[in-house]
């Protein structure tokens, strides 16, 4: 079950960069959104998604290492495995509407000009199969892949947040090595109807365990090298060279920025793998989020932020609220109309919805009597549940 | 040199009452139809021979349903425009089509479809079926690197072509990452990629037609072949450098 979410020992920075990160999926995931180009995506190598697992990986960590902690594994283990299930759950209900919109669609679409396309509903055709496929984790919609990555990633958290907590370095390590093993190997899951998953588990698994990593110590290890010059110094380099290079990708002039041989060096930007360059660009991010947005940040506790930071309190519900809002605006851009300002009032009113709902849950939570209110202290007993 | 904004494709014909389907109003930007990849097969086969031969291969989208489907659908208006505005050159279209194909299984036999023929250019439509069935991404853009060279080694020009914009499947069919993937793939191998997909989203907004209509309408799908036709010939003449030979009398 859910507990409270803010805790005093829990780093709002989390939770805003979280939120943050939500709402930019849910940009990305309308498509042909003129708002999407707000998002990170289109400024760099990593975007949204990255934010995400690793926050997820680092508050797993700080949630379920306080349990293993106080209760010892087999505890926390089994509340590791119950939140898989219910992101499972989350993950069928999902499919449930994707399938009502696509059947919807299929009753009504026969412009000629879309024969091709329409092979997509082929899917309605042999239901049996789909379903199954879906239930498998084989069977992935567009805008779904994520959640049977956090799935899968949860499944086998139990024993390795027991390494991490007993050698960091060598979990840190392990995680590294099947990242290299996969790559080695070419590794990845299988999908339906073919091919493999979107996100490839054996190597995004690094980030989650790099998240996990830096909660329970890691992060100290880390700081002294954060605070460098040097660091700084490349994060910044790194960060303007990939906005060029992503430049090269909207201007019609790519050479002057992405030289042929520069290409051949780095492209695919593999994101299915986690590309070594998306990984270097999240930590360039990392490394300058952290340095310009302290832990006791004075803005975190203002009214400004505050919506961000409760999106990203309640992450699973409003990730799957944003899908489900992703899917409805992009209904309402296609019955109602499509215009620019009406993706950008669709924008908006979606990131309300998040809000609301989230403002909405912290309300249902504060009603069972878990929490008096998300901004108050919660008593300390049932910490060890909370959102991850 | 190219001018700023819009060129009109409609302006290109004149006066021909006898065409079956009227030319809408369907600029395009420049910018969405040029790149810097020349066409160099193609020029030099209308400097020597006076000849162009053009292949597409492509999947369902270059095809119109309909008895009269294959001389509407935009290989066809191609090969019209371009014999229209070049009718000093003997232009020949053929096509090679065939639905449900994603690049790799195109790749793997475009080896057998020139040994016939030897077209000066291919314009390669792909990438639709492979959004469809999520074909892993570097699998497609190793098959679309595999098709390019193929194509090239055996002595022709490639220009690749995009997907549709389709707003009413978008959310169904993740064209975004494979459109990315083509447009690397065209950049990498220095070929002019048809952003089909920009051309018809830019179409869309600008109300030329409308996209998001669910009806049988095999009007709408007519003019957008012919447009596409025309367009794809703008591009053959100015990345293959033909200017010279478009008759004087059509601007």
């Amino acid at each position: 079950m859910h507990a409270p979410v803010v805790t005093t020992g829990r780093d709002l920075r989390l939770d805003l960069f979280r939120g943050i990160a939500l709402w930019l999926i849910f940009l990305d995931h309308i498509p042909s959104n003129v708002v999407s180009w707000i998002t990170i995506r289109n400024y760099g190598f990593s975007d949204a998604t990255e934010i995400f697992i690793f926050i997820s990986g680092y508050t797993a960590a700080f949630v379920y290492g306080r349990a293993m902690r106080e209760r010892g594994f087999i505890v926390a283990g089994a509340r590791i495995l119950r939140r898989a299930w219910q992101i499972y759950v989350a993950h069928i209900f999902l499919f449930a509407i994707y399938m009502a919109e696509i059947s919807y669609v299929a009753t009504s679409f026969e412009n000629p000009l879309y024969n091709e396309e329409m092979n997509i509903l082929d899917f309605l055709k042999q239901p049996d199969v789909t379903i199954v496929q879906a239930m498998l984790l084989k069977f992935k919609p567009v805008n779904m892949d994520i959640l049977p990555l956090y799935i899968i990633l949860l499944l086998f958290f139990p024993p390795v947040l027991w390494l991490l907590r007993r050698r960091l370095m060598l979990a840190l390590g392990s995680a590294l090595g099947l990242y290299l093993l996969a790559w080695l190997l070419d590794l990845n899951l299988p999908a339906y109807p073919e091919g493999t998953w979107y996100f490839n588990p054996f190597r995004w698994q690094l980030l989650f365990v790099f998240g996990a990593w830096c909660a329970l110590g890691g992060a100290e290890r880390l700081a002294p090298v954060v605070k460098w010059r040097a660091t700084m110094l490349v994060a910044i380099i790194y960060l303007i060279f990939s906005f060029l290079v992503a430049l090269s990708w909207y201007v019609p002039e790519p050479e002057a920025f992405v030289p042929h041989w520069l290409g051949d060096l780095i492209y695919p930007i593999d994101k299915t793998n986690l590309d070594p360059l998306r990984f270097a660009h999240f930590l360039a991010l990392a490394v300058l989020t952290v340095r310009f947005v302290p832990r006791d940040w004075p803005l975190l506790g203002s009214r400004a932020l505050h919506p961000a930071i409760l999106c990203g309190q309640h992450s699973l519900e409003i990730f799957c609220v944003g899908v489900f809002l992703a899917f409805a605006a992009h209904f309402a851009l296609v019955e109602i109309s499509g215009a620019f300002w009406m993706q950008v009032v669709i924008s908006l009113l979606g990131i309300l919805a998040m809000i609301a709902t989230a403002a909405l849950i912290s309300w249902y939570k504060g009603l069972e009597g878990r929490s008096p209110g998300p901004r108050t202290k919660p008593p300390d007993a049932d910490l060890a549940g909370g959102e991850a | 040199m190219r001018s700023l904004f819009t060129v009109l494709l409609a302006a290109t014909v004149l006066g021909s009452p006898a065409l079956a389907v009227d030319p809408p109003s369907c600029a395009v930007p420049d910018s969405l139809l040029f790149s810097d990849a020349d066409l160099s097969k193609v020029t030099a086969a209308v400097a020597k021979q006076r000849q162009l031969a053009i292949m597409v291969v492509g999947t369902g989208s270059s095809m119109l349903a309909g008895a009269d489907g294959v001389n509407l659908a935009y290989p066809a208006r191609l090969e019209a425009a371009l014999r229209q505005r070049l009718s000093n050159v003997a232009v020949k279209v053929s096509t090679k089509t065939k639905i449900g194909q994603t690049a790799d299984t195109m790749q793997r036999s475009m080896r057998d479809l020139l040994v016939d023929e030897k077209p000066n250019l291919v314009i390669w439509q792909t990438g639709t079926v492979d959004a469809i069935r999520r074909i892993e991404l570097e699998e497609f853009r190793s098959a679309l690197e595999a098709g390019v060279e193929g194509l090239q080694a055996r002595g022709a020009d490639v220009m690749l072509m995009n997907m549709q914009y389709s707003p009413r499947t978008e959310s169904m069919i993740p064209v975004g990452p494979y459109v990315d993937e083509m447009r690397a793939v065209a950049q990498q191998r220095d070929v002019p990629l048809f952003d089909r997909f920009a051309i018809m989203r830019y179409w869309s907004d600008e109300g030329a037609f409308d996209f998001y209509a669910a009806g049988r309408d095999n009007g709408l799908a007519q003019r957008v072949h012919d447009c596409l036709g025309r367009a794809i010939g703008t591009v053959v003449i100015e990345n293959g450098h033909l200017q010279s030979f478009v008759n004087k009398a059509s601007p």
